[in-house]
């Protein structure tokens, strides 16, 4: 195994089957890398709830996962919308997400804080109609 | 309780992974809302769901969810069959409604997880 290994993926906002396809490829990765389970767990959640957040809220964007020996970075980067009140945002239950996204499971305003339950940092880069940039590391 | 035990418990139809009933089931969780399943569900633990679309596949596999059981008869089409196949994930369909057949799995043992603070 190199010391460090980057795998990119676009995500797609025009197919929302198809949301969590790179999600998908990360954990496959990472479970033949032997990196623990409970790891796996942590960052196959974060990383699918930011990217269905993507799909949702902005118009896809690009996804870059780096494994270190020290930690699993993950970094989302859209040109959507951006987010108004971050703080708001991070808040459990709020979300702005519309009738036909819940009818599909999704948009109960969960996502984002338990990104951030599931990953020792995150941070949030945002400009209102430029786009928004999470990056969420897990330490192994 | 195995996956076996939940199809014969409510009268259920096995559609993927027919060979591979044998596993353990220890919690289980009923939930139309993926957030709340990405939020809150425990490790083997089995989920019900009147949602049926390929997103509850992707929750499952993202959450190690041992089972997928959908209610009301609901039949999860040809590429929720595929991906769950694919990743090797039990897919169930019971004619039962979401409160009686969590009731019958709670009646013959099984039991939510633990609630957090
Ligand atoms: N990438 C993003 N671009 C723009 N807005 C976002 C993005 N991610 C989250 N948001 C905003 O933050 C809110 C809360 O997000 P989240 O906690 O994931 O809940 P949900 O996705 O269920 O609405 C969203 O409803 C949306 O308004
Ligand atoms: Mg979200």
């Amino acid at each position: 195994m190199p010391d460090v290994m980057e795998l990119v993926y676009e995500v797609s906002n025009e197919d929302f089957t198809r949301a969590g396809e790179a999600s998908s490829d990360v954990k496959r990765k990472l479970k033949k890398l032997g990196i623990p389970s409970d790891v796996i767990r942590r960052v196959s959640i974060a990383l699918y709830e930011g990217e269905i957040n993507m799909v949702i809220h902005a118009y896809g964007g690009k996804v870059t996962v780096t494994i270190s020996e020290e930690a699993i970075t993950m970094v989302l980067a859209d040109k959507g919308p951006g987010i108004p009140d971050i703080d708001k945002a991070m808040e459990a239950g709020y979300s702005t997400a519309p009738d036909n996204v819940r009818n599909l499971g999704f948009g109960a305003g969960m996502g984002l804080p338990n990104m951030k339950k599931n990953s020792d940092e995150m941070n949030i880069e945002t400009q209102i109609g430029v786009g928004t940039t999470v990056t969420m590391t897990v330490k192994l | 309780m195995t996956v076996e035990d939940i199809v014969r418990i409510l009268d259920g139809t096995p559609l993927t992974c027919k060979d591979n009933l044998g596993i353990e089931v220890r919690t289980a969780c009923g939930s139309d809302m993926m957030s709340d399943v990405l939020a809150f569900a425990k490790t083997q633990c089995v989920l019900l769901t009147g949602l049926c679309n390929p997103q509850v596949i992707r929750t499952a596999e993202m959450m190690d969810i041992v089972c997928i059981i959908f209610v009301r008869g609901k039949q999860p089409d040809e590429s929720m069959l595929e991906l769950a196949e694919e990743n090797g994930i039990p897919l169930i369909s019971t004619p039962h409604r979401m409160f009686s057949a969590c009731g019958l799995l709670y009646e013959n043992g099984l039991r939510g997880g633990k609630m957090d603070a």
